[in-house]
């Protein structure tokens, strides 16, 4: 729709009076001067020195290819952090894209009246990490309330946060506190299909399952693509979880890329931070342009 | 499936959010004696498991108390937090709504270009900009200083993504009307533009607060001195002491952003929709 929005506009500017005068076509950045002077000074010419910097040793100053992208893909701690992240976005994002729709299918066909429901789902976007996961400790600890539920029927304690269990904890954290805000994404396209596609299938006698296959799963497919992207930028601030719940080194199957790039700064290793920024900057790019082509495919169908 | 069969899935999911926070709410009822028995296989790693009573069985506000007539810190700790995050949502609306206004509502050479330029760095995670900001805070002498965190905060691209859809839904008309009536582009923008594109700026608000309230990667990164962290660091630090006091923190920290939840959920749930709009 905003594609459409702004498509309309250009053309009624086209329409309009495009060799305007000096004056008149100073206006728009005028406007946008304030926001590109603090966004060029904070980051998009910090982001060109970084670029820089990484084809660069730091301590020397001197020109070195790409010897700092090679020293950093060698790095053991990074592969590691690198397949976990990988593994994290692979099992994560799958299970809140299918429970969130879940759940925002089921809203839709509860109608509740007061949107309670609705309400309690976006709740946890609304809790500092820092608040919860006090208690995520308490319930996930070797000795914590999982454990002792769990001694009712004799089973053995796990150590959930300092052992390979602690991957699970991470999704659970992540889901609970980001499936409200997928959930309104996928209302909002639910809501823009229309219902005559439905009573039209019903006339034809098509049953729910086929009706959800045929219409709903086919319109919801633009939704899709923004649900996942934005569901994969939110992935990286699991760190928050991890930080909070394990500390600055963690289980090894939960030491991702976040806490590489910590330590790192910890240790100011500035051409490997920048290596890996350029890196990461690339991989997300890639993704998202993977996604939208992967969901465009699935628009012409 | 029936209704009373979906509400009960509902019911069962809607479980998972309340009871955590009951149980927060509950614990910060519980006395400091009570809270350390009751969790002392946690704290101290002995033997048996932590056990956490559905209400306190002796309830008192003994660790109320405790924060907020023996710990000054955690004022100072508060205060940062308010000082960190206002000025950036201020920054956001200042700096991004103008911006979204030129996006929004004027063709100009180079628009496509830096408006997918402002998508890309919306996109970008903090990992991508960490060493590029400190290299700059660094040259401009900001590290261990809350411009830190608020200069960054502020040049986030995502507020003037989400504003420019919500002004886009603002008619033509209206703005030509007012360029008839001679008003120039300026006032336009001052008394139209601003009013009718409220709700987008108070989304912005909502998330921005929600956001940056909770935020920790940059704190932790640009601000190495203690006396400066906000909230969500020190509550980091804090929790293996003293589980009562912490408990509390916790839950004096959650009330801002959720009364601003309460009172702002529409605009959140808007806000949530604009960021998803494609380009």
């Amino acid at each position: 729709m905003k594609k459409i929005l702004l498509r309309q506009r250009k053309k009624q500017w086209d329409e309009h009076d495009y060799k305007a005068p000096w004056k008149e076509r100073i206006v728009p950045w005028m406007f946008l001067a304030p926001s590109l002077f603090v966004v060029s000074v904070m980051v998009l010419l910090p982001l060109l020195d970084a670029f820089r910097r990484s084809f660069f040793f730091a301590v020397s100053n001197q020109f070195v290819g790409l010897q700092n992208y090679i020293s950093v893909l060698g790095n053991s701690a990074f592969k590691l952090a690198a397949a976990n992240t990988a593994k994290f976005i692979a099992v994560c994002i799958p299970l809140l894209l299918v429970i969130s729709l879940a759940v925002a299918l089921m809203l839709t066909a509860f109608q509740e009246k007061r949107g309670i429901f609705k309400t309690s789902f976006l709740v946890p976007m609304a809790i500092p990490v820092a608040s919860i996961v006090l208690l995520w400790r308490v319930i996930f600890h070797r000795n914590g309330l999982l454990n002792g539920i769990r001694a009712l029927w004799d089973a053995a304690p796990v150590d959930w946060i300092g052992s390979a269990a602690s991957f699970g904890v991470l999704v659970f954290a992540y889901l609970w506190k980001n499936f409200g805000y997928d959930m309104v994404l996928w209302l909002s396209g639910i809501s823009a299909i229309n219902p005559a596609l439905y009573e039209a299938a019903q006339i034809d006698g098509a049953g729910s399952v086929k009706r959800f296959v045929k219409i709903t799963l086919p319109n919801l497919m633009p939704t899709l693509f923004t649900v996942a992207v934005l569901s994969l930028l939110n992935s990286f601030k699991v760190f928050r979880e991890a930080y909070l719940i394990a500390g600055s080194y963690p289980d090894d199957s939960i030491y991702m890329l976040q806490h590489l790039f910590n330590n790192w700064f910890s240790n100011l290793d500035v051409d490997k931070m920048c290596a890996g920024a350029v890196m990461m900057a690339l991989l997300v790019f890639i993704l998202i342009m993977l996604l939208q082509k992967i969901m465009n495919r699935g628009d012409s169908v | 499936m029936k209704k009373w069969f979906i509400g009960i899935i509902l019911f069962l999911v809607s479980v998972f959010i309340w009871v955590p926070l009951w149980m927060l709410l509950s614990g910060t009822l519980m006395g400091a004696g009570e809270l350390s028995w009751n969790l002392a296989p946690v704290l101290e790693s002995g033997d048996g498991y932590a056990t956490w009573p559905i209400i306190a069985n002796y309830p008192t506000l003994q660790a109320y108390v405790e924060l907020l007539l023996d710990t000054p810190q955690f004022f100072t700790v508060f205060w940062n937090s308010c000082k960190q995050v206002f000025p950036i949502i201020l920054g956001h609306i200042v700096l991004g709504a103008p911006a979204a206004w030129a996006f929004a509502r004027f063709e100009f050479r180079g628009k496509k270009v830096l408006y997918t330029l402002y998508i890309v760095l919306m996109l970008m995670p903090f990992q991508v900009t960490m060493v590029s900001s400190y290299l700059v805070l660094n040259k401009l002498g900001f590290i261990d200083n809350i411009w830190a965190i608020i200069l960054p905060g502020a040049a986030s691209t995502l507020p003037v993504f989400i504003m420019t859809s919500f002004f886009l839904t603002i008619p033509n008309a209206v703005t030509e009307a007012a360029a008839v009536d001679g008003a120039s582009s300026f006032q336009t923008f001052l008394r139209l533009g601003l009013p009718l594109g409220a709700p987008g700026i108070l989304s912005v608000a909502v998330l921005g607060f929600l956001e940056y309230w909770n935020a920790m990667e940059a704190p932790q990164a640009f601000l190495k001195d203690q006396t400066l962290w906000p909230l969500s660091l020190y509550m980091a630090n804090i929790t293996a002491d003293n589980a009562g006091v912490s408990l509390i923190a916790s839950l004096i920290t959650l009330m801002p952003p959720l009364l601003i939840f309460l009172f702002g959920q529409k605009y959140l749930e808007q806000g949530i929709i604009s960021s998803g709009m494609k380009d």
